[in-house]
């Protein structure tokens, strides 16, 4: 089945996530989308698989115009997903959900069509095993299986290799490349240059919402890089690094739990000071990181030092964090740092540290009218935190910091902000707060690490793949290490 | 904006009431006809037998004193979204706890042992609560199936006391343990079915209970745990720990009732010291909306429909389960009525 996407633009409110996109996947060949988060991937994935709806344009399957509205109808014309994490029900047999979706009812011939796929693609299911003690890559063989059986002509892998095991990826592949031999469309979606490299025979990059590249085999990495991440800017008016002292942050050989894969053999020291930039794709580690960092999470090994005192390995690890004058600002500020329905003037008076009986005082009231004005806040202290935008919402947790925060741990800072909202938040981070301050941050868009950080961590798959100074470093060696690609 | 906002949900709050209120009976109404009792004559029963006299209003007011206390309580524990479905335990534990007190032998002066009474209830009842706060934060329990199996616990315990240690002389009986001696009695003013310090105890715990939960920075800090405990954390607040804290006070608060259950009304203990009201206290607070100051309210038409009912069975010769019904279908309307907001918010 060939697939067209024709003009296709979507909008989120006033937010536009797709301008017009114009693609075409031909029938029995892998087609690679690949771009950094944000790009809009899954957002043309969603539009394809009718779980979302386009605001413009039209898809055109082998020619003709269909309407995809709903995750039915979309399978009815024979498009299925293989979801990042299985889509599947755990409590249920293998064979229940190969049965799934699946016109048959006859158990006996469903056992036997399952038999004849695993065998042809070298699977080996048990049908009667329950899946939830298996392992992701043999749900996703069911997973497969179960889309090829329900006649699924264009198959859309999203980020199939995550969380299988090599040797599982020597089966998929193969597989793969098979079915399209069969005549099946694949689209798939990744970050992972050299999966693309080795099983695409075309790929469309997509940047902010665009496509910004087609190319067929043989790929260029560069090319490739480039399309994904831009061009490098130019760097005007670049703070000069600023002087470092004593070590604040310390961890030895820390392993621990979280995002997709977690962190591993973290050995990192991070000095007074310091700016640093944490690079990474989504889940590559630096939100665990992070977490770590300012006690949230606890290491299943290894230990957390902040200025040399270690951190406990429970939950009062937070307070003692605090205690250590350590700041932490998610990127979700609604879900982790912001009570929705609480006034600003309420957030500042939980943020008080002098344990007064009552909580509204004058000299108080004062306070958060200053801090609206000097942080630009566009709104009053009456305001719940959840009627702010996503902007001013960050303006507040910015407000909310301890100005004497000796470390401070930011999650994406400028998500959601526009170009000078964004400059205003760093000028007020490296002007203005002590210079003797450690500012880790972690951000999608590689210019701002570059721009405002004096030194790279570079994450991938749960490790610190890349570690060093700015000015040691190129925008595209950075990018390489964040795909895990050997840098060129 | 905001004031816009509140503008606008205390008429609807009203109208939630006023919703409540009619289904409340609209289905009783459905029920009485169902059993063939003339409708009409059975709510004017129920008003007759809550209101018509001064002894009349004086029994609902020993119902409202402790549902008043109880909601009060779980105010607290629902700031933290915590389901205190225990508070029945908690009446009862407050009650042993008193019961304890006043039965130290020797002679003593009475207002002393009562007195201590007043705080061995409240230290009972909370340290209840604190048990199935602990339950949760330390092993993970969910508070309403720990809650619901120390309700079970109490009951079985206060069994024990009364067929056991407790019983009376000679005979141990459901009917409770022996009478208290006369001046343990809490007073209450000639005719009434209440003794004035319970109504004492009950207001000032509501107007506490406001400044506490509405003026105070700890209820403030309880509110925002409620609202998001994971944010809680970046403001240095433990979550668990205000988990044990809110419980530990719905308990005394509880224990509180127990108490006046105790000195106030039957003088004794009995298996059933808590009557119910607990749980009753619970769908006072969710119809209330979880705001205070409806609460008093809220526990007066649910204290008088819990008097006025019994009228029925002996004036229209209707079952007495009948008041138990008309308590389900508020149980019913109050859910009802709390999914329509929930889904009002969604939106």
């Amino acid at each position: 089945m060939d697939v067209e996407f024709r003009h296709i633009s979507k909008k989120f409110g006033s937010v536009t996530a797709l301008t017009d996109i114009n693609l075409t996947v031909r029938s029995g060949t892998i087609h690679g989308l690949i771009g950094e988060n944000g790009a809009g991937k899954s957002t043309l994935m969603k539009i394809l698989t009718g779980y979302q709806s386009k605001s413009d344009g039209t898809i055109l399957i082998d020619g003709r115009e269909t309407q995809l509205n709903t995750p039915k109808e979309a399978a009815s014309s024979g498009i299925g997903m293989l979801y990042q994490e299985p889509m599947d029900f755990t409590p249920l047999t293998v064979l229940e959900n190969f049965s799934l979706g699946n016109p048959g009812r006859d158990r006996s011939a469903l056992r036997l069509s399952l038999k004849t796929l695993s065998s042809r693609f070298g699977f080996s299911l048990d049908p009667n095993r329950c899946v939830d003690s298996l392992t992701v890559g043999e749900r996703q063989q069911i997973e497969l299986l179960r889309l090829i059986h329900c006649k699924t002509g264009v198959l859309i892998l999203d980020e199939p290799t995550t969380g299988i095991s090599p040797a599982q990826k020597e089966t998929l592949f193969p597989t793969l490349k098979q079915l399209a031999a069969e005549g099946i469309t694949i689209l798939l979606v990744s970050h992972k240059l050299e999966e693309v490299a080795s099983l695409c025979s075309e790929v469309t990059v997509l940047r902010q919402g665009s496509v910004s590249h087609n190319a067929s085999a043989p790929f260029h990495f560069a090319e490739l890089l480039d399309a994904m991440f831009g061009s490098i800017p130019e760097q005007k008016d670049k703070d000069a690094p600023r002087a470092t002292g004593a070590v604040s942050l310390q961890m030895e050989n820390v392993v621990a739990t979280g995002e997709r894969l977690g962190l591993r053999h973290c050995n990192i020291n991070c000095a007074e000071g310091e700016v640093i930039g944490l690079a990474g794709l989504d889940g590559a580690g630096q939100s665990t990181f992070l977490r770590l960092a300012a006690g949230l999470a606890n290491p299943n090994r290894g230990r957390v030092k902040l200025f040399g005192e270690e951190l406990l390995h429970n939950s009062h690890a937070c307070r003692q964090a605090q205690r250590l004058q350590t700041s932490f600002i998610p990127a979700n500020r609604l879900e982790e740092a912001l009570f929705a329905d609480l006034s600003l003037s309420d957030h500042f008076s939980l943020r008080d540290k002098q344990d007064s009986f009552w909580q509204a005082k004058k000299n108080r009231r004062e306070q958060v009218k200053k801090a609206i004005r000097t942080f630009n806040i566009k709104g009053e202290a009456c305001n719940v935190a959840g009627e702010l935008s996503g902007g001013n919402q960050q303006r507040l947790l910015l407000a909310l910091l301890e100005p004497d925060s000796r470390l401070l741990l930011l999650e994406n800072p400028t998500r959601g902000l526009d170009i000078r909202s964004g400059q205003w938040v760093w000028n007020h981070l490296r002007r203005k707060l002590s210079q003797k301050t450690t500012i880790l941050f972690s951000s999608p868009e590689l210019d701002e690490i570059l721009h405002f950080s004096d030194r790279i961590l570079v994450f991938h798959d749960g490790e610190i793949v890349l570690d060093c100074s700015v000015s040691e470093t190129s925008h595209g060696s950075i990018a390489a290490a964040m795909t895990g690609a050997t840098p060129q | 904006m905001k004031n816009k906002i509140s503008a606008l949900s205390i008429p609807r709050t009203t109208l939630d009431i006023l919703l409540g209120t009619t289904l409340v009976v609209a289905f009783t109404a459905l029920i009485l006809l169902i059993a063939d009792a003339p409708v009409l004559a059975a709510f004017k029963n129920i008003c007759l037998g809550a209101f018509s006299s001064t002894s009349k209003v004086s029994q609902v007011l020993s119902v409202w004193v402790p549902l008043v206390l109880c909601s009060c309580g779980l105010l607290y524990s629902f700031r933290v979204h915590l389901w205190n479905i225990g508070i029945e335990g908690q009446i009862a534990m407050g009650a042993v706890a008193a019961m304890a007190a006043l039965r130290i032998p020797g002679p003593h002066n009475p207002t002393f042992i009562l007195t201590l009474a007043f705080f061995a209830s409240m230290l009972g009842g909370a340290l209840w609560g604190l048990l199935a706060g602990l339950l949760k934060t330390r092993g993970g329990v969910h508070e309403i199936f720990g809650g619901l199996g120390l309700n079970f616990v109490a009951q079985g315990f206060i069994l024990w006391l009364i067929f056991g240690p407790w019983k009376r002389p000679g005979i141990a009986s459901m009917s409770g343990t022996e009478l208290l001696s006369f001046d343990l009695w809490l007073s209450t003013p000639t005719g009434w079915r209440v003794a004035s310090i319970g109504l004492i105890i009950a207001v000032l715990v509501i107007l506490l209970s406001w400044l506490i939960l509405v003026k105070s920075r700890f209820g403030l800090k309880l509110t925002a745990i409620g609202q998001n405990p994971r944010a809680a954390r970046l403001y240095s607040l433990m979550p668990e720990r205000y988990y044990l804290k809110a419980i530990a006070i719905a308990g005394a608060c509880a224990g509180l009732a127990g108490f006046l259950q105790v000195t106030g009304v039957y003088h004794r203990l009995i298996p059933s010291i808590s009557s119910g009201y607990g749980y009753l206290a619970l769908l006072v607070v969710m119809l209330a909306g979880y705001r205070i100051i409806l609460l008093p309210f809220l526990a007066l038409f649910f204290a008088a429909l819990n008097v006025g009912a019994i009228q029925l069975p002996i004036v229209l010769q209707l079952d007495s389960s009948l008041s138990g019904v008309i308590q389900g279908c508020c149980v019913l309307s109050a859910l009802f009525v709390l999914g329509i907001r929930q889904k009002r918010k969604q939106s």
